[in-house]
């Protein structure tokens, strides 16, 4: 029985592929992101496939979900970001996709992986910095230069500006990736705890109820976290992205 | 002591932080219910706030249960 609670984040290869001495297989962790890609994708062509001006239950979830991530960027980046609309959504869906379909028995959680969510944040952060620097120019450095501080005070400013500029990817990417381990870890250790009341002997069996109810309630939780943690990502990609369009504090 | 007994002790150690996380959520989620109490009407917007908020404080928790995870099964 693997009782490490560490063992559902393994990583196996299902098709070994070598190129160049570089590990390109395809493993299970690609298959599971490829099954997240196909039910986003599956779920809004059939929602929309047949779309009526009163829509259905489908078509309703579907203009829900879109309607919830157009509300987010005119909250936070104005009109003038709709342009990162598609962005915005298709993050926003792949990550909450990929951390409910985690919540499957047995399945994998794609974003319990540090190398898939630091891909994602260093996406959305060489993006702000290109997009930042095309439109802006020098000027977007003004980033790091808020205004109305003292001039003694300037040069630490710009360094702790800079800094957390540059911890930015880091915290987005370990934010996720923490919640979605810690989350899984979590209801392994204390599905344990039933276990070890069960051969505990004695009348200690009676008690293997009370971690199953925990249990019941903290998958509850874990759904709520991947619905928040999703929500907080496609949040401080807005916040991110806003420095793009406009510069300086 | 036993390598084992030093690995418990550490992730138990490592969850000493929950107890600032712990005061930073109270006063997150007191501040709020006092807020909406006081204007009601706020509330839609408080709900964005509030969990934004507290999510990015969870977050912190999260770590350090994480740290504390690979400790003691690591």
């Amino acid at each position: 029985m693997a009782t490490n609670p560490m063992h559902q984040f393994e990583i196996t290869p299902l098709i070994p592929f070598q190129l160049g001495g570089v590990d390109l297989s395809f493993t299970n962790a690609s298959l599971w992101m490829v099954i997240a890609t196909v039910v986003s994708i599956g779920f809004f062509s059939l929602a929309t496939s047949n779309a009526r001006l009163v829509p259905g239950r489908l078509q309703a979830a579907a203009e829900g979900a879109y309607d919830f991530i157009a509300n987010l960027i005119t909250d936070n980046l104005g009109s003038r970001g709709k342009e990162y609309f598609p962005l915005v959504f298709s993050l926003f869906i792949f990550v909450y996709v990929a951390n409910t379909l985690g919540m499957i028995p047995y399945s994998f959680t794609v974003t319990s992986h540090l190398a898939v969510t630091a891909a994602l944040a260093l996406l959305i952060f060489f993006a702000v910095l290109l997009i930042g620097i095309g439109r802006h120019g020098f000027h977007f450095f003004g980033l790091f230069v808020p205004s109305g501080v003292p001039g003694w005070l300037l040069p630490l400013v710009v360094l702790i500006e800079f800094i957390s500029f540059l911890s930015r990817p880091i915290t987005l990417s370990v934010r996720l990736f923490a919640n979605m381990v810690a989350g899984h870890v979590m209801l392994k250790v204390i599905a344990g705890f039933s276990i070890m009341f069960a051969t505990a002997g004695g009348v200690a069996w009676a008690a293997t109820i009370f971690p199953v109810i925990m249990n019941v309630l903290m998958i509850g939780f874990e759904f709520f976290i991947a619905f928040i943690q999703a929500y907080v990502f496609a949040v401080l990609t807005c916040i991110y992205l806003k420095d793009t369009i406009e510069v300086g504090h | 002591m036993e390598l084992e007994a030093v690995k418990i002790l550490a992730g138990a150690l490592a969850l000493l932080p929950l107890t600032g996380i712990g005061i930073g959520l109270g006063m997150i989620f007191s501040s709020y219910n006092e807020a909406v109490g006081r204007n009601p009407g706020a509330a839609e917007l408080l709900d964005k706030r509030f969990m934004f908020t507290f999510a990015v404080t969870e977050a912190l928790a999260i770590f350090a249960l994480l740290i504390a995870f690979y400790l003691v099964f690591a």
